[in-house]
C-alpha cells in the first residue's frame, strides 16, 4: 500500500478524478430524491383553511381512491397511454423497416433526419399546431367541406382522439428512431444465413429480424409510456374538457387550490403505475441501453 | 469420368471500375475438397458468394448438378454457406440454430429433432442443444454451424474463412477435423482462404487466384512443387526466382541461360515451345537448394554463394544468400544439423528435377 | 435485393403517407404565420411579415426569449459539466457501487417532467423559496443530467483508458489529464450533449410553468398567448422556435457527423 501510495505522489498527487462522480451524485439527491421524498411526505399531509398542516394521514389517498372522478382520471390516463403506445409503434415499425431495409443506404440517414426533423417544435407548439388542422374551421375540415364530401364540419378538436393524434405524432419520430437505430445494428449476415437456408422473405422477418427488434421496441415503448402518461399539455391543449387525464388533474389541484398534498397523492399514484411497467419490461430494459 | 458437380462458365464480376472476377471457368468434381487461395481482393470471396447465389455475375454461367442455377437465390441453391462470422442466431438454442433449415424444410418435428442430434454429433457436440450461442467458444461456434449447414444435407458446403477467428492450435485442429468431416460426409466443399498451409492441409485441389483470376488449378502437391505462374510460386511459400533467356528447346526440356548459369528445365506439358531467346521464368523452393558441389545425375551447379543471414527455425535453418554469378538474393532452407555460418562462401547446387519453368 | 418497381410502390407509398402526416401540422404552422389577416386558419391570404412584427414587439415575449436563452445556455453547461465528471469519474474508476450510481443517475429519466417539477415545487414551497427562473434552470439541469451523462459515458472506451495511462506515464496528475487530455478528446460529444439538452430545455414547458413566476420562458409565453385566443402571432412565435431548435441540431449533428467522417 505503502508503495502505491508513493507511485501515485510521484504521478503527481491522489486522484482526485476519484471525487468526479460526486458533484453529479449530490445535484441527484438534492434536485431529485429529496423532493420525490418530499412529496411522497406531503402526499400524507393536508391542506386546512389555506394551511399546509402536517396530520400524516391516508385520508387524501382515500379521497383519490374512493372519488370516481378522481378514479377516472387514472383509468383515462391509461387508456389514453396504451393507445397512443400501440399506435405509435404499429406506425413507426414499419416505417423504421422500410428505412433499414428498403431505402438505399445513401438516403438512409437523409430521410430518417427528416422524418424526425419536427420532433423538435417546442411541446407547446406542436399540439397547437394539431388544433388549426383539427379545429371546425381548420384545415381538415376546410378542405373536407370545399371538396364536397362533407357538409358540416367534423368535430376532431377537444376530443380524446385529438389527444392521442397529438401524441402518435409525436411518438411516430421518436419510435422511428430508436426502432431504426435498433434495426441497422442487426447482424446482416444472419438475414443472409436464413436466406441461405431457405427462409422466405417473411420467414427471414418472423422468425429472425423481429425477435431480434424485440428490445429496442420495448425501450421505445417504455418511453413512450412514461411520456404520455405525464404529460400535461397535449391532451389540455387537444382533448376538450369532458374528459379529463390525471396530469391535468394535478394541474388543477395545484393552480386552483394549491393542494399540494392531492396532487402528490395523485404524483405518486402515477410514478407507482410507472415503476410497475418498468418492472414488467425489465427484461428489456438496462440502463446503459437507455 | 463422372460429370462435374459445379461448373462455372466464364464467370465474370464488375463493380464500376473494378473487375473483382475476370473471366473465371472451372469444374469441380463431386466430392472433392476445394480450396479457393488468394490474398484480399484477389476475387475468392466474390467467387463464393457468386456460387452460394448472394451475388450474381455481370456475365457467365453457373451450373450445379447439371442446372443452370446461375440466377437462383440462396434459398433455393443445393449450397449452404458457413460464413467467416458463423452467423448463429443470437436469440436461438444451439439446437433452434441447427433446426433452422428443417423448419424451412418443413421436416416433422421428430425427424428434425433425430437429425439436428444427428448433425450435432458429427461435429463433436452431443448434449449441446439447449445451450445458447453466448454461451459457447469460438471453436464450438464454428462447430454448430457446421452442424446447421450439414443438416440440410446441402450439394455443396461453401466455407467463407472460417477457421480466421480462431487461436493457431484450435484453427490446426479444425483443420484435421475438416478434412474428416467431409470424407466422412463425401460433400462437396469449397473452402476459400488467404492461408497458404490452411490450403495445403485440407485440400483435395488447390485454385490460387490472383486479381479475379485463377492462376494455378490442381492437387496440393503438384501447385506447390510445379506452380503454373509466378504468382502462385510465391504466392505458396517461398521461391527462388530466376530471370532468364531460353536457348534451345529438347522436346521435353529447355535449356535456359540464367544468372547462376545454365540449366535445364523439363518443359511443361501443357506449354507451348519455347522460342529461342524467350525471356522466362525459373523458381526453385528453397529447400530444393543443398549446400555441396554438383554430383550425380541430374544434378545442376548453381554456382556460389555467401551467406547474408541464417535463422534457426526448429525443423530448418532459414538463410539468406547472395550468389557470386549475377548478385541474385537467394532463400534456402537447409536442414538443422548442417551447421553453417553468416559469412560463409559455399557451392550451391540443386536437381534440374526440381526446376519449375513459369508461364510467365 | 432485385425487384420490379412495382414492388417497390407499396413501401415508397407508405414512406410518404406518414412524411405527410408528420409535416402536415409544422407546415400548417409555418404556413399561417405568414398569414395575412386575422385567423391562423384557411383561407390563407398572404404572405404577409405583419405577425412577426408584432411577434417582435411583443417586449413580454422578447423578454421570454432572453429568458430561454439564458436558462437553456446555463442549465445545458450545467448538465455537460456534472455529466462530463461524473461519467469520467465512473469510467476510469471502479467503484464498487458503480452500478447503482449509474442507476441513480439516470433515474430522472424515467420519472415524467410535470412529477419532477411537481417535486421541486413543493420542495421550494417547504423550504420558503419562491419560483424563478433560477428555479427553473436548476429543473432543466436535472432533467438533462441523465442524458448528458449517458451519453457522455458512452463514449469512454479502451481508447480513453489507454490514453490516460500514456498521459499519467508522462507524468500528468489525475486532475491535469481530465482537463488537458480527454475533455478536448470528447469535445464534438460535449458540444453535442451541450446542444441537445439546450434544445430540450427550450422546448420544455411543464417545469418552466411550475417553477416561474414573472420571469417566463417561450413555450410558457406561448401557453398563454394560445389561452388568450388562436391568432398568427403564435404561429409566428412557434415556428421561431421551431427554426431556432431545428437549426441548433442540424448543427450539433453535423459536428458529430464531420468528426468522424461519417458515422
Amino acid at each position: 500500500m505503502a508503495e502505491l501510495a508513493k507511485t501515485r505522489h510521484q504521478l503527481g498527487g491522489f486522484p482526485l478524478t476519484r471525487w468526479a462522480v460526486y458533484p453529479a451524485l449530490l445535484f441527484t439527491l438534492v434536485f431529485f430524491v429529496a423532493p420525490l421524498a418530499a412529496m411522497l411526505v406531503v402526499s400524507f399531509w393536508q391542506r386546512i383553511e389555506g394551511h399546509l398542516q402536517a396530520t400524516w394521514t391516508l385520508a387524501n389517498y382515500d379521497k383519490f381512491f374512493t372519488r370516481s372522478y378522481l378514479l377516472d382520471t387514472l383509468f383515462n390516463s391509461i387508456e389514453v397511454t396504451v393507445l397512443t403506445t400501440v399506435v405509435s409503434i404499429v406506425i413507426a415499425y414499419p416505417l423504421a423497416y422500410i428505412l433499414a431495409y428498403r431505402v438505399p443506404l445513401r438516403w438512409q440517414k437523409v430521410l430518417l433526419i427528416l422524418a424526425v426533423l419536427p420532433f423538435w417544435t417546442a411541446y407547446v407548439v406542436r399540439s397547437y399546431s394539431w388544433l388549426l388542422v383539427l379545429s371546425d374551421n381548420g384545415v381538415l375540415n376546410n378542405v373536407l367541406i370545399g371538396a364536397g364530401l362533407i357538409d358540416a364540419p367534423l368535430k376532431l378538436a377537444y376530443t380524446r382522439a385529438a389527444t392521442v393524434l397529438g401524441f402518435v405524432h409525436f411518438f411516430v419520430m421518436l419510435l422511428t428512431l430508436t426502432i431504426y437505430a435498433n434495426l441497422v445494428q442487426i447482424n446482416p449476415s444472419y438475414r443472409s444465413a436464413a436466406a441461405d437456408l431457405g427462409a422466405s422473405a417473411m420467414q427471414i422477418f418472423l422468425r429472425v429480424t423481429l425477435p431480434l427488434s424485440i428490445p429496442g421496441v420495448v425501450v421505445g415503448a417504455f418511453l413512450t409510456f412514461v411520456i404520455t402518461i405525464g404529460d400535461y399539455i397535449t391532451p389540455q391543449i387537444l382533448g376538450g374538457s369532458t374528459e379529463i387525464l390525471v396530469p391535468q388533474a394535478i394541474m388543477l389541484q395545484v393552480s386552483r387550490a394549491a393542494n399540494f398534498p392531492m396532487a402528490s397523492v395523485m404524483s405518486m399514484t402515477l410514478m407507482v403505475v410507472v415503476v410497475a411497467v418498468y418492472l414488467l419490461s425489465s427484461r428489456y430494459l438496462k440502463m446503459d441501453r437507455l | 469420368m463422372t460429370e462435374p458437380l459445379v461448373e462455372l462458365r466464364a464467370v465474370r464480376k464488375v463493380y464500376g471500375e473494378v473487375i473483382a472476377v475476370d473471366n473465371v471457368s472451372l469444374s469441380i468434381e463431386r466430392g472433392k475438397f476445394l480450396v479457393l487461395l488468394g490474398p484480399s481482393g484477389s476475387g475468392k470471396t466474390t467467387l463464393l458468394s457468386i456460387l452460394g447465389g448472394f451475388t450474381a455475375p455481370t456475365s457467365g454461367q453457373v451450373h450445379i448438378a447439371g442446372e443452370d442455377v446461375t440466377f437462383v437465390p440462396p434459398a433455393r441453391r443445393p449450397t449452404v454457406t458457413v460464413f467467416q462470422d458463423y452467423a448463429l442466431f443470437p436469440h436461438m438454442t444451439v439446437h433452434d440454430n441447427v433446426a433452422f433449415g428443417l423448419v424451412m424444410r418443413r421436416v416433422a418435428r421428430a425427424e428434425r429433432r433425430r437429425r439436428v442430434e444427428q448433425a450435432l454429433g458429427v461435429v463433436g457436440l452431443e448434449g449441446f442443444g439447449k445451450r445458447r450461442v453466448h454461451q459457447l467458444s469460438g471453436g464450438q461456434r464454428q462447430r454448430v454451424a457446421l452442424a446447421r449447414a450439414i443438416v440440410v444435407e446441402p450439394d455443396v458446403l461453401l466455407l467463407d474463412e472460417p477457421l480466421g477467428a480462431l487461436d493457431l492450435k484450435i484453427r490446426q485442429q479444425m483443420q484435421e477435423e475438416l478434412v474428416h468431416l467431409q470424407r466422412e460426409l463425401g460433400t462437396t466443399f469449397v473452402h476459400v482462404t488467404h492461408d497458404q498451409d490452411e490450403a495445403l492441409n485440407v485440400g483435395d485441389a488447390i485454385a490460387v487466384m490472383n486479381q479475379g483470376r485463377i492462376e494455378d488449378y490442381g492437387p496440393p502437391e503438384r501447385v506447390y512443387l510445379r506452380p503454373a505462374s509466378l504468382f502462385a510460386a510465391t504466392f505458396m511459400g517461398d521461391s527462388n526466382i530466376l530471370s532468364g533467356t531460353a536457348t534451345a528447346d529438347e522436346g521435353t526440356n529447355v535449356r535456359v541461360d540464367t544468372p547462376l548459369g545454365p540449366v535445364v528445365v523439363a518443359r511443361r506439358s501443357e506449354g507451348d515451345a519455347q522460342a529461342n531467346g524467350a525471356k522466362v521464368h525459373v523458381s526453385i523452393r528453397p529447400e530444393h537448394i543443398r549446400i555441396g558441389p554438383a554430383q550425380g545425375d541430374g544434378v545442376l551447379s548453381l554456382g556460389e554463394a555467401t551467406l547474408t543471414e541464417v535463422v534457426f527455425q526448429g525443423a530448418h535453418r532459414r538463410c539468406h544468400a547472395r550468389s557470386h554469378g549475377g548478385q541474385v538474393e537467394l532463400i534456402l532452407r537447409l536442414p538443422p544439423e548442417q551447421v553453417v555460418a553468416v559469412g560463409d562462401t559455399v557451392p550451391i547446387r540443386a536437381r534440374a528435377a526440381d526446376l519449375v519453368l513459369l508461364n510467365d | 435485393m432485385t425487384g420490379s418497381r412495382l414492388r417497390h410502390a407499396p413501401a415508397a407509398a407508405y414512406l410518404v403517407a406518414v412524411l405527410v402526416f408528420i409535416y402536415l401540422p409544422v407546415v400548417i404552422l409555418v404556413l399561417f404565420s405568414f398569414q395575412d389577416g386575422i385567423l391562423p386558419v384557411p383561407p390563407f391570404q398572404g404572405p404577409s411579415l405583419q405577425w412577426y412584427a408584432k411577434m417582435f414587439s411583443n417586449s413580454r415575449l422578447l423578454d421570454a426569449l432572453g429568458n430561454s436563452i439564458a436558462v437553456a445556455v446555463l442549465s445545458s453547461l450545467a448538465a455537460t459539466v456534472l455529466g462530463f465528471l461524473a461519467a469520467y469519474g465512473l469510467a476510469r474508476h471502479r467503484m464498487r457501487l458503480g452500478g447503482a450510481a449509474r442507476f441513480f443517475l439516470m433515474a430522472p429519466i424515467m420519472v415524467s417532467y410535470l412529477i419532477i417539477g411537481m417535486g421541486l415545487l413543493i420542495t421550494f414551497n417547504l423550504a420558503g423559496i419562491g419560483k424563478s427562473l433560477v428555479a427553473v434552470g436548476l429543473g432543466h439541469t436535472i432533467i438533462n443530467l441523465p442524458l448528458c451523462f449517458a451519453i457522455l459515458f458512452s463514449q469512454f472506451g479502451e481508447h480513453h483508458r489507454r490514453i490516460d495511462s500514456a498521459a499519467h506515464d508522462l507524468g500528468a496528475s489525475d486532475l491535469q489529464t481530465m482537463i488537458r487530455v480527454t475533455a478536448p478528446m470528447m469535445r464534438p460529444t460535449l458540444f453535442a450533449a451541450f446542444c441537445l439538452s439546450a434544445t430540450l430545455s427550450w422546448d420544455e414547458f411543464i417545469i418552466a410553468f411550475l417553477l416561474s413566476r414573472f420571469d417566463v420562458t417561450l413555450p410558457v409565453i406561448i401557453f398563454e398567448m394560445l389561452r388568450a385566443g388562436l391568432t398568427p402571432e403564435v404561429n409566428a412565435a412557434g415556428t421561431m422556435v421551431f427554426a431556432i431548435s431545428m437549426s441548433t441540431v442540424l448543427i450539433a449533428a453535423s459536428v458529430m457527423l464531420f468528426r468522424r467522417g461519417g458515422k
